[in-house]
C-alpha cells in the first residue's frame, strides 16, 4: 500500500524546474502546488489556486517579486502569499489577511522538497555530498510510488566512469517506500545513485535520479542518455505490471475553506495599538545625512505582507511609539527596512533609535497597516516627496516600476547627502526627478512646473514637512486637480489640539451612548467603554482610527482628511476631532 | 465517453437547453453531443426534421428549434424556451456566435460572463486594457420575475464592440434568467440609447463540462455578421484557458470557498440564488 503520511519529505521538483521568472506545476498525493523561485532566490510552494476564483495559479505571472494571477490580476507576495493588491478595488489597501497557503520548501541534492505537514529532516543519503551531484531527468510513471522503488531495486546501471562496460556489480545501499539508493561499481570505477520517488497521485510517480560526483560535457550527455535508456525500459515494465492491476481511486487532496470574515468582502481589520510582532535590527546604517536606515528581521517565522504606502507602529526601549513606513519593494519580504530621520525637536522617539537602538537589540513592531494605499489604475502617477517624506513613497515607486506603469519620483532635499536610500533610487532608473537646494520660492515654482497637465486617469501621492504639503496641494487645487487625485501623508499633525469640549457620542451599532469630557478624546471613551477601535499615531495624521460618522456635526482636528471629506461630515478621526453638535452617531 | 453524473435537478431536467447550433448538423452524420450526463444522437431526417436519441434508451427526446439553435429537454416541459424580444426587432442581426466546448462547470461559464473584473487581464486590448481596473459598484437585484438583474456597471473598454474605434466607458445591464442562461445589453456606440444584446445559453454537458452557445442581437448599422460571430469567437477562446484552469471545475456554494470581493457582488448573489433554488447539478453544494 501506498503510504499517504503527510508528514513525510518528497521531492516535487528538481531545481533545473524553477528557472528564472517561471512558474512551475508539481504534485504529490494529488495535491496540486505552484512552485516558483522569486529573484531573491527563495522557493514559494503555494496551494495551486487563487483564493478569488479558484485559477491555478500555476499559469500564473513571476515577476520575480510577486505572483499575479492570469484571471483578475491579484498579486501575492513573496515568501508569504499574502494579497497586496486587488486590481478592481485600486483604491483599497486588501485585507491583510488574504493568504493563500504556503507549504515548506527544502532545497537539496538539486531537488526542491515538500510536505504537508513534515516531520524531521529531507531523507539523507549516506556518501551523496551536496553540490557535487548529478541530477537525472525526472521521469514520469503511470504506476504507484511504492511499486516504482520496489522495481528500483533491481535497477542495474554502469558506473559513470565504465559507461561501456556491461557487468557493473550493483548493489542496494539502502531502500524504504520511496527511495533506494544503489551503488554500481565494475573494475575502479563507481558510482552511487540515489533514486527519490515522488508520489503524484495514487497511480503517478515520477522517479527522480540523482548521482554522485560531477561530470562535465559529452561524458554527462552519455550518462544522462544511460540512465534515460534504462529508466525508460524500467517505466515501461513498471506501467505494464501496474496496468494489470485495478487502477486506485485518485487521492482527493481536501482544499481548506477559508476564514468566515472572508466570505464576506473584507472590511478593515480592527485592532488597537498593538504591537504583535518581535523583529531584530539586522542592521543600521547611515542611510543619508541625518536618516538612520534601520532593517527590521522577525525573530520568528515571517513578516506578515506589506503594501506600498504601509507603515508600522515600532515600539521603543522608552516607551514611545513611533510610526515608520516601510520602504521595501514588492516581494522583498524578507524584512522591513525604514529610514528614521532625527528630529531636532525630539521628544525622544528618533533620538531614541539614533542613539540608543543598535544593531543586534529586539524591538516590538505592529502588523503593517495602510492608510495610504496606492492605486495602480492611474495612466500616470507623481510622487512628491520632501526629505524624509521619501520613505512611503519609495515603496510605491518601486511596486509601479516592477509593473512598469508610468510614474515619476520627485525627492525634494537640502543636498545630495540628504537623498536617502541610495541603493533603493537607483533602480528607478531616469523615474526619480531629485530637486536640490531649493527656496521655498524655488519649491513652489517647481511643483507648479511638475503639477502642470493634469489629466483624466492620473495621480499624485504627497509626503513631506508640513508647509511643503500645504503648498502642493494648493497649487495641485489650482492647477486643476481633483481632490480624488491627490493623496497625501503627514508625518504628524501640528494642529493645535482643542479638546475643551464635552458631547456625547452614539455608537451605532453598539448600542451605546457615551459622553466624552473635555480632556479626553472619543478614542479613549470607547477604549474606557471596552469598544476595540485601531490606532496608529493617535494625533489624527495616520489614518488609522477612522470612523463613519452618521448623525452630527464633526470637529475636524486632524491632518489626514481632505477637504471634500470634511465637508461631507461623513468620515472622522476619533483621536483627536470632536463634535461641534451637542451629539455625535457613529457607525460603530 | 466516460460515465458522468447524471442530473437529478428537476428545474434542469424539465428546462428546454441548446444541444447544437443547427449550422453545425449535417444531414449524412448523426450528431453526438451530451446532456446533463445523457449521451444524445441527434439525428437529421430530411431538410427541416431533427431527431434527438438518447444512447442509453433509444428513447426520443423532445426537441425543437428556435434562434438558430436545436433545443431538448430530457424530461417533461414544465415552461417554454427563454424568450428574446430583441430577436424580433427587424434591424438587429441574429447570429449564434459559434459553439464553443469548455472543460467546467456550466455554472462557472455564467459566472465568468457576469464578471467584469477579468476583462483587462484576460481580453487584454479588447474588452480592458491595464491599468483601468476598477469595477465601479453597481446594483444587483432579484426581480419579481425570479432573475438576477445587475444595472448600472460601467467598465472601462478600448475595444468594446467590432465598431469601435476608440476605448470607452461602456454601460452594462447584465441579467441572469435561468440557470444556465445569463444575458448581457450594452449600449450600441452608434445608437446610444439602444442596446446589444448578447444572450448565452450554456448546454450543462455534464457536472464538469460545458458548450456555450453565444446568440447575438447586434444592430446592423456599422456591423457585419461575420465581425460580430469573430469578435465574439476571439472573447470565448480567451476565456476558455483560464476556465479550464479553475479549481474544482463545479461552481461552489459555499460562501467560505472562494473570497469575494465588492465586484463580485452579482456572483455572490448568483450563488445564493442557485442554493435557493437546489440547483446541484455543476455545483458543489454548500456545507452546513
Ligand atoms: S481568480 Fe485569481 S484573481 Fe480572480
Ligand atoms: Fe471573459
Amino acid at each position: 500500500m501506498l503510504d499517504l503520511a503527510k508528514t513525510r519529505w518528497h521531492p516535487i521538483a528538481a531545481g533545473y524546474d524553477l528557472p528564472l521568472r517561471h512558474v512551475f506545476h508539481g504534485q504529490l498525493l494529488g495535491r496540486e502546488f505552484a512552485v516558483w523561485r522569486a529573484d531573491d532566490g527563495y522557493v514559494n510552494i503555494w496551494e495551486n489556486r487563487c483564493l478569488h476564483r479558484g485559477v491555478r495559479l500555476s499559469i500564473g505571472i513571476n515577476d520575480g517579486r510577486e505572483l499575479k494571477c492570469q484571471y483578475h490580476g491579484w498579486r501575492y507576495s513573496n515568501r508569504t502569499a499574502g494579497c497586496t493588491y486587488i486590481p478592481a478595488h485600486p483604491a483599497d489597501a486588501p485585507a491583510r489577511t488574504i493568504t493563500n497557503r504556503t507549504f515548506a520548501a527544502v532545497e537539496r541534492y538539486g531537488l526542491v522538497w515538500s510536505a504537508e505537514e513534515p516531520q524531521g529532516e529531507v531523507p539523507e543519503i549516506p556518501g551523496l555530498a551536496e553540490g557535487e551531484l548529478l541530477a537525472l531527468r525526472g521521469i514520469p510513471v503511470n504506476a504507484p510510488a511504492d511499486v516504482v522503488a520496489a522495481r528500483l531495486k533491481g535497477y542495474r546501471f554502469q558506473p559513470n566512469a565504465a559507461l561501456d562496460g556491461k557487468d557493473a556489480k550493483v548493489a542496494v545501499e539502502a531502500s524504504n517506500d520511496f527511495t533506494v539508493a544503489l551503488r554500481a561499481v565494475e573494475g575502479g570505477a563507481a558510482t552511487l545513485a540515489a533514486f527519490f520517488v515522488q508520489p503524484v497521485d495514487s497511480n503517478r510517480s515520477v522517479i527522480r535520479g540523482v548521482l554522485d560526483g560531477k561530470v562535465e560535457g559529452a561524458a554527462r550527455l552519455a550518462v544522462l542518455r544511460h540512465h534515460n535508456e534504462l529508466l525508460s525500459a524500467l517505466r515501461v515494465a513498471v506501467e505494464a505490471e501496474a496496468a494489470h492491476k485495478p487502477a486506485p481511486a485518485p487521492l482527493e487532496p481536501v482544499i481548506e475553506r477559508v476564514s468566515p470574515e472572508l466570505a464576506e468582502m473584507p472590511e478593515e481589520t480592527k485592532h488597537g495599538r498593538k504591537a504583535t510582532i518581535r523583529v531584530q535590527v539586522a542592521r543600521k546604517w547611515p542611510a543619508a545625512d541625518g536618516i538612520a536606515g534601520f532593517e527590521l528581521r522577525p525573530i520568528k517565522g515571517l513578516l506578515p505582507t506589506f503594501q506600498p504606502g504601509a507603515h508600522i507602529d515600532v515600539h521603543l526601549p522608552n516607551g514611545l511609539i513611533r510610526q515608520y513606513s516601510i520602504t521595501n519593494g514588492p516581494g522583498e519580504s524578507d524584512s522591513y527596512v525604514i529610514g528614521v530621520k532625527l528630529e531636532r525637536d525630539s521628544k525622544g522617539g528618533s533620538t531614541c533609535l539614533h542613539e540608543t537602538v543598535r544593531e543586534g537589540d529586539v524591538l516590538a513592531i505592529s502588523e503593517p497597516r495602510n492608510n495610504f494605499p496606492l492605486r495602480r489604475d492611474a495612466v500616470q502617477t507623481l510622487f512628491i516627496a520632501g526629505g524624509i517624506g521619501i520613505t512611503p513613497l519609495l515603496a510605491m515607486a518601486q511596486a509601479l516600476k516592477n509593473q512598469s506603469l508610468a510614474h515619476e519620483l520627485h525627492y525634494f532635499a537640502q543636498n545630495e547627502a540628504q537623498l536617502a536610500f541610495p541603493e533603493k533610487t537607483s533602480t528607478l532608473g531616469a523615474s526619480l526627478k531629485p530637486h536640490l537646494g531649493l527656496s521655498p520660492d524655488q519649491t513652489g515654482a517647481m511643483l507648479r512646473e511638475i503639477l502642470s497637465g493634469y489629466g483624466p486617469d492620473k495621480h499624485v501621492y504627497l509626503c513631506g514637512p508640513g508647509p511643503m504639503l500645504e503648498a502642493a496641494r494648493h497649487i495641485a487645487a489650482e492647477m486643476g486637480w481633483p481632490e480624488t487625485a491627490v493623496h497625501f501623508e503627514y508625518f504628524k499633525n501640528t494642529n493645535v489640539i482643542d479638546d475643551s469640549t464635552s458631547f456625547e457620542v452614539a455608537l451605532a451599532r453598539s448600542c451605546m451612548t457615551l459622553t466624552v469630557p473635555a480632556g479626553k478624546t472619543i478614542l479613549e471613551v470607547m477604549r474606557d467603554a471596552g469598544i476595540d477601535m485601531p490606532s496608529s499615531c493617535e494625533q489624527g495624521a495616520c489614518g488609522t482610527c477612522l470612523a463613519t460618522v452618521i448623525e452630527g456635526e464633526p470637529d475636524h482636528q486632524d491632518v489626514y482628511l481632505n477637504d471634500a471629506e470634511r465637508k461631507s461630515g461623513t468620515k472622522i478621526m476619533t483621536c483627536v476631532s470632536r463634535a461641534k453638535s451637542a451629539r455625535l452617531v457613529l457607525d460603530l | 465517453m466516460s460515465i458522468a453524473a447524471l442530473c437529478s435537478d428537476r428545474v434542469l431536467l424539465n428546462d428546454w437547453h441548446v444541444v447544437a447550433d443547427l449550422t453545425n448538423l449535417s444531414a449524412a452524420e448523426p450528431f453526438q453531443t451530451r446532456l446533463l450526463g445523457v449521451d444524445i444522437t441527434i439525428h437529421c431526417r430530411g431538410r427541416y426534421n431533427k431527431e434527438v436519441v438518447r444512447n442509453d434508451t433509444g428513447a426520443l427526446v423532445n426537441s425543437t428549434k428556435r434562434y438558430g439553435f436545436l433545443w431538448a429537454c430530457l424530461g417533461t416541459p414544465e415552461r417554454d424556451i427563454v424568450f428574446v424580444p430583441e430577436a424580433e426587432e427587424g434591424d438587429r442581426y441574429l447570429v449564434t456566435g459559434g459553439s464553443i466546448a469548455v472543460k467546467v462547470s456550466g455554472l462557472r461559464a455564467v459566472e465568468n460572463f457576469l464578471d467584469m473584473g477579468h476583462f483587462p487581464f484576460v481580453h487584454t486590448g479588447w474588452l480592458g486594457d491595464e491599468p483601468h481596473t476598477e469595477v465601479a459598484p453597481y446594483k444587483v437585484e432579484l426581480t419579481a420575475a425570479d432573475e438576477l438583474v445587475a444595472t448600472e456597471c460601467k467598465f472601462y473598454q478600448p475595444v468594446a464592440s467590432p465598431t469601435a474605434k476608440e476605448g470607452f466607458i461602456v454601460d452594462y445591464v447584465y441579467k441572469v434568467i435561468r440557470p444556465y442562461t445569463v444575458a448581457l445589453y450594452k449600449s450600441n456606440p452608434v445608437h446610444k440609447a439602444r442596446l446589444d444584446v448578447i444572450t448565452l445559453f450554456v448546454q450543462p454537458v455534464d457536472e464538469d463540462n460545458c458548450v456555450a452557445h453565444p446568440f447575438l442581437c447586434y444592430l446592423k448599422d456599422g456591423v457585419d455578421q461575420a465581425g460580430i460571430r469573430n469578435f465574439m469567437q476571439l472573447i470565448f477562446a480567451q476565456d476558455k484557458p483560464i476556465l479550464e484552469n479553475q479549481v474544482p471545475r463545479r461552481l461552489p456554494l459555499d460562501p467560505r470557498a472562494e473570497t469575494p470581493i465588492r465586484a463580485d457582488a452579482v456572483a455572490v448573489l448568483y450563488r445564493r440564488w442557485l442554493r435557493d433554488k437546489s440547483v446541484t447539478y455543476g455545483a458543489i453544494p454548500a456545507r452546513m
